[in-house]
């Protein structure tokens, strides 16, 4: 390339370098998010890599979901190595000295357990202590709630533990999962054996540790199959780390993909900049041509100039990234399993970097192709149409490039290649629907200007429509930000409204289950004597399928041709009953209430179920309920309204057929203070101390818990794209500062006061935002829609307080940044004006 | 208005130039007094502005020999600036040819007529258009460098002190006045030794004084350098100067005078013409 390229495009910065900055400033956090997240994400698979045993706690762990059957006992003997028994199941923790009680989950460890790694308690040495002295150890969220200290007594069943400390650390929990349900960890020796009775849900846990280095993987490999027979699982430190690693990398590129639609919103910042900042070169470029420079050359300087910017940019992202990167092991802390250390990935730097400037390069050759088509002739006459014709071969091309980049990296990146196309395709429907609304709002006001309006007003949206605006990149740069911001509100509020939505009202909101049989009658009394309705009493019976018509689900996993789904192989809790309920309508055949006896027994399905079993009514089910198995037929197929709270089934069976199953129980009533319902948990779990109970409210408050965590991880990554949209306003603002300039001198010289100036121009700003902000909110109307009405399945909420302040907020900073950035127009001289070209 | 006695003048304000013989003798190798510079001939510019073509230049013809100077001379509107565009290969013709140089530019892209320009022409613009991010020196040394040429200063400062402006080298264009804009534009139309100088309107934007001065310096450089002229303009002292004038009107060459024979008559007439304007 010429050496005078190099100088030219270096000397033609002079007193440019401010706005060129500010331009590239729009792509700087973009980068930063990529940068930020990819080096976290690299972290990340290193730390599991090294910390890979402790996920597990061992070299194996064989598991299942009903106690080991002979063959796997043999299987496990054989296995030898060290051995440690654990088994986990739900139940109630009920605490003497305060009376509370609450759902946990308990595990009864043995000793070893985790071979690698530690748990770690508050004080320490509780961590092996509990399993010598009979204690139990409890999470540090149930110690809060019911102001439990080390010392306390705790039931479980008919067994009492003394609290003997804090669960801080284990392996195979993270936090977020244990909001569901503390932990309390007992010795296995002293589990209440009444609480895993036959019909009662545990999981059963062996973990091995090898001392003679064996291969776990190889070890377990050809037992496999056989073990997935019986429904036995085995899991290798590999295989835990392939898994960790598969669910994290997954979130961090998504969160990635979060981070790149920032870069992309930046990156149409830099066009939408650089196309007014070429037009205001277009002198420059004709005198050039005049002087002997090829058209090639003249889009050399310029080309050169967007990548100097990109680079600086890119620079200054990572940076500002390795400095965010610190930052989101906190936000993460909740998801994580391992302690992340902070590590500079310098693989990370130069990927967000190197995309950076891509990007920033592609969308600045869109505007500076059209260099080529400058003339000359300009540098004669001024009024030659130079630089009009955008959308030549190379235009379309840069653009496929974009696309393709876009859709490339967006599946690189994320988890699934669906996810990719679904993010590409998504990102240009925003783009695309809030250009779209932007420009319709724009063209109403055009069309039909509020009428009667004052001088100044008109003035100020006149503006809005000047030569070179930039109207349309300021409203998608704030629209974006707008648009995120109240599409997470909404589906939030749909959400939370959903769910409070279900625990008010004259609906149950205190869930009694696995009462057995012989229970149901005492349970009932203790209801009846603290005053409280019995709502729904409702018989439950789990089962697997064996086959569906006539072909076992055995059979069907082995073949590969077949389908073997979700629907195949779940347990299911089904219920028998004589009619349909409330949230129950039938689309297809006749409720059958009533068995005789005789023959299949006659079910109703659930309609998904259905589809997924490929099942229409004559179709005959095999059950398998506890090892018997019981013929049925397909009679009906039910819709079921799954936002009602109620106890609702996939599969329900007629009265009389289920008579000899192992039933459990779940009642519902309805308790109208916190202290009822602590009360009626606690004299439940007195008298029957297998029967667990959960409170809508503490429902409601997880979920809140969970919700909010995920929330806040999302508004960390949508203020990526809402800074991003506020630095390209305030360079769009920038740009159009020096007609802003010569309008104010015109202005002044017919004789406005400056307070004329400042009312037009707080017009024109606040038409900005007023139409920006509508338009990400009309169209977080819409997305929030189809969310509530694909995803949650329930009406569209919206806060409209919360929704109007995000209008008000958006409106006010375009002013403020609109001012902020048009300061001392007024006080330019005219003479200044007129000298400065540029 | 004297004629004689302006060129007198300018004779005697001419000043020792930089390597003006060393350049006179290389230019005039190449183009001497007997060869054509510029050759336009069936001319012809038809601009289509909405249903109905526009016709601003219709069959022009003539041609410049080295070392001549030459005025343009016609009412507003009547094609001086297009034909100058054409004839500097900015823009194509919808009809008939121009060479410069010996370069026939029907036959040349865009990027070849850059560099005939680049080598043979000098540019000077009505509105002066410096490239307003560089320095006096640097808006000099522009054509030099897009020769590839890197050693420049010393002979863009040279001249710049020989248009008066030795103390302002490091001046950006806003710093500088019309008539001081002007003279850089000046400097840097002369830098690359043109053989050939097009000015169009080169006083339009100036008040009469300074004005003068720019013609003054315009016609020194160019006779010391012995750079062909072309000069597009209203001023009809301007055109006096000149050895030959050419007379457009509504895109036709309606007069072509040379030499001795473009006489007081003849410029009375001009006037004539103008005042009928
Ligand atoms: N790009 C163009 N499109 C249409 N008409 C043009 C264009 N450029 C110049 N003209 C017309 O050509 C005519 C001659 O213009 P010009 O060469 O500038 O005349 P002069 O320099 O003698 O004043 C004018 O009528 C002008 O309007
Ligand atoms: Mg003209």
């Amino acid at each position: 390339m010429k050496k005078w390229i190099w100088r030219f495009a270096a000397r033609d910065t002079r007193g440019n370098r401010a706005r060129l900055a500010l331009f590239v400033a729009s792509m700087v956090l973009g980068v930063a998010a990529l940068v930020s997240i990819n080096s976290f994400g690299d972290n990340l698979r290193g730390a599991i890599d090294e910390e890979a045993k402790t996920l597990l706690g061992a070299d194996l762990s064989i598991e299942s979901g009903s106690p080991f059957n002979e063959r796997t006992e043999a299987v496990i003997d054989s296995l030898g190595g060290i051995q440690s028994r654990r088994t986990s199941f739900a139940s109630m923790a009920y605490f003497p000295r305060t009376g509370d009680s609450r759902l946990v989950t308990v595990r009864g460890n043995e000793a070893g357990f985790p071979f690698y790694g530690s748990v770690e308690t508050d004080p320490p040495e509780a961590a092996s202590s509990y399993l010598q002295s009979g204690g139990a150890l409890i999470d540090g969220t149930l110690m809060q709630q019911f102001g439990i200290t080390v010392g306390d007594s705790m039931r479980i069943g008919n067994i009492a533990y003394q609290v003997e400390g804090r669960l801080l650390q284990t392996p195979r929990e993270s936090a977020a999962v244990m909001l569901f349900s503390p932990r309390v960890y007992v010795p296995l020796a002293r589990v209440d054996s009444a609480l895993l009775a036959l019909g009662s849900r545990a999981d059963y846990e062996v973990y091995f540790r090898f001392e003679d280095d064996r291969d776990a993987d190889a070890a377990i490999d050809p037992l496999r199959a056989e073990l997935r027979d019986y429904r036995v699982g085995a899991d290798t430190i590999e295989e835990e780390r392939e898994n960790w690693n598969e669910a994290l990398t997954n979130l961090y590129r998504f969160l990635g993909l979060v981070g790149f639609t920032a870069l992309l919103l930046g990156s149409l910042g830099v066009a939408s900049s650089i196309s007014v900042y070429v037009r205001q070169r277009v002198q420059t470029i004709a005198v050039l041509r005049v002087c002997g420079a090829s058209i090639g050359s003249t889009v050399w300087v310029y080309v050169l100039q967007a990548t100097a910017m990109g680079l600086f940019g890119a620079l200054l992202g990572s940076g500002i990234g390795v400095g965010i990167q610190t930052m989101i092991p906190l936000i993460l802390a909740d998801f994580l399993p391992v302690d992340v250390a902070f590590r500079i990935s310098w693989g990370a730097v130069l990927m967000g970097s190197g995309i950076g400037l891509g990007v920033t390069l592609l969308f600045a050759l869109l505007p500076l192709l059209s260099l080529r088509d400058v003339s000359p002739l300009s540098a004669l006459r001024s009024t030659v149409e130079s630089g009009t014709r955008k959308r030549g071969p190379a235009w379309w091309a840069t653009v496929a490039v974009i696309g393709l980049g876009t859709t490339g990296f967006a599946i690189a990146q994320a988890p699934t290649i669906g996810m990719g196309i679904g993010y590409a395709v998504g990102i240009l429907v925003v783009f695309l629907a809030l250009a779209g609304t932007a420009r319709l709002l724009m063209w109403a006001l055009v069309r039909r200007p509020p009428r009667g309006v004052s001088y100044t007003v008109k003035q100020g949206i006149a503006n809005l429509h000047r030569p070179n605006n930039q109207t349309l990149t300021m409203t998608l740069a704030l629209g974006l930000g707008t648009f995120l911001v109240t599409t997470m509100l909404i589906s939030e509020h749909t959400l939370v409204n959903q769910i409070t939505f279900a625990g008010a009202g004259e609906s149950p909101n205190l869930i009694f289950y696995d009462i057995q049989p012989d229970q149901v009658e005492p349970v009932r009394a203790t209801l009846e004597q603290e005053g409280l309705p019995i709502m729904s009493e409702v018989p439950i019976v789990t089962m697997r399928i064996h086959a569906v018509k006539g072909r076992t689900v055995a059979s069907l996993r082995e073949d590969s041709t077949a389908r073997a789904t979700w629907a195949h192989r779940r347990e299911y809790r089904s219920t028998f009953r004589d009619q349909l309920t409330d949230s129950e309508t039938l689309v297809a055949g006749e409720f059958d209430g009533a068995y005789s006896g005789q023959g299949s027994i006659p079910i109703s399905i659930e309609q998904d179920v259905a589809a997924e079993l490929e099942v229409e009514t004559g179709d005959e089910i095999v059950w398998d309920i506890q090892g018997i198995q019981l013929a049925s037929r397909v009679t009906s197929i039910r819709e079921v309204d799954w936002r009602q709270m109620q106890t609702n089934f996939f599969v329900v069976f007629p009265d009389g057929s289920l008579d000899r199953a192992p039933a459990r129980y779940v009642m519902m009533t309805r308790t109208n203070t916190e202290e009822a319902s602590a009360a009626v948990q606690s004299a439940v779990v007195r008298s029957q101390p297998n029967v667990s109970s959960i409170d809508i409210s503490l429902v409601l408050g997880v979920f809140d818990a969970i919700f909010s965590r995920i929330a806040f991880v999302a508004r960390f990554m949508a203020l990526f794209s809402i800074l991003t949209g506020l630095i390209v306003l305030a360079g769009a603002v920038l740009i159009s500062r020096f007609q802003r300039i010569e309008e104010s001198v015109l202005l002044k010289t017919l004789g406005a006061s400056r307070s004329t100036v400042l009312r037009i121009m707080s017009v024109e700003y606040l038409v900005l935002g007023v139409v920006a902000s509508l338009t990400g909110i009309v169209l977080a109307l819409a997305a929030g829609w189809s969310i509530s009405r694909f995803v949650f399945d329930s009406a569209l909420a919206i806060p409209a307080g919360p929704v109007l302040l995000i209008m008000a907020t958006v409106v006010a900073l375009t002013v403020v940044i609109g001012h902020l950035n048009s300061r001392g127009v007024y006080d330019r001289s005219a003479l200044e004006v007129l000298r400065s070209e540029v | 208005m004297n004629t004689a006695a302006s060129n007198d003048e300018i004779n005697s304000l001419e000043k020792p130039g930089v390597d003006r013989e060393e350049k006179r003798d290389k230019e005039n190798f190449m183009f001497d007094s007997n060869q054509e510079v510029l050759s336009v001939s069936g001319l012809a510019k038809t601009y289509r502005s909405g249903s109905k073509p526009l016709t601003v230049l219709d069959d022009v013809r003539f041609s410049i020999k080295g070392g001549d100077t030459c005025a343009i001379v016609g009412p507003s509107g009547s094609g001086k600036t297009t034909l100058l565009g054409l004839c500097a290969g900015l823009d194509s013709p919808t009809s008939g040819s121009v060479t410069l140089c010996s370069h026939p530019f029907g036959s040349l892209s865009e990027d070849e007529r850059a560099e005939v320009r680049n080598e043979h022409v000098g540019f000077v613009f009505q509105s002066f258009r410096l490239i307003p991010t560089l320095t006096a020196i640097e808006n000099v040394m522009v054509p030099a460098e897009l020769r590839g040429r890197h050693d420049v200063r010393d002979e863009a400062a040279a001249l710049l002190k020989d248009v008066g402006l030795g103390d302002r080298y490091d001046h950006f264009p806003s710093q500088l006045s019309g008539g001081e804009q002007q003279r850089v534009a000046l400097a840097r139309a002369f830098i690359n030794k043109p053989d050939i100088l097009f000015a169009d309107e080169p006083t339009g934007n100036l008040d009469s004084e300074t004005g003068e001065h720019v013609v003054e310096l315009l016609f020194r450089l160019n006779k010391e350098a012995g750079t062909t002229l072309v000069l597009v303009t209203h001023d009809l002292e301007l055109a006096n100067m000149t050895q030959r004038v050419i007379r457009l009107r509504g895109g036709k060459v309606v007069s072509d005078a040379t030499g001795a024979g473009q006489s007081a008559r003849q410029v009375d007439r001009i006037q004539e013409n103008f005042v009928g304007v």
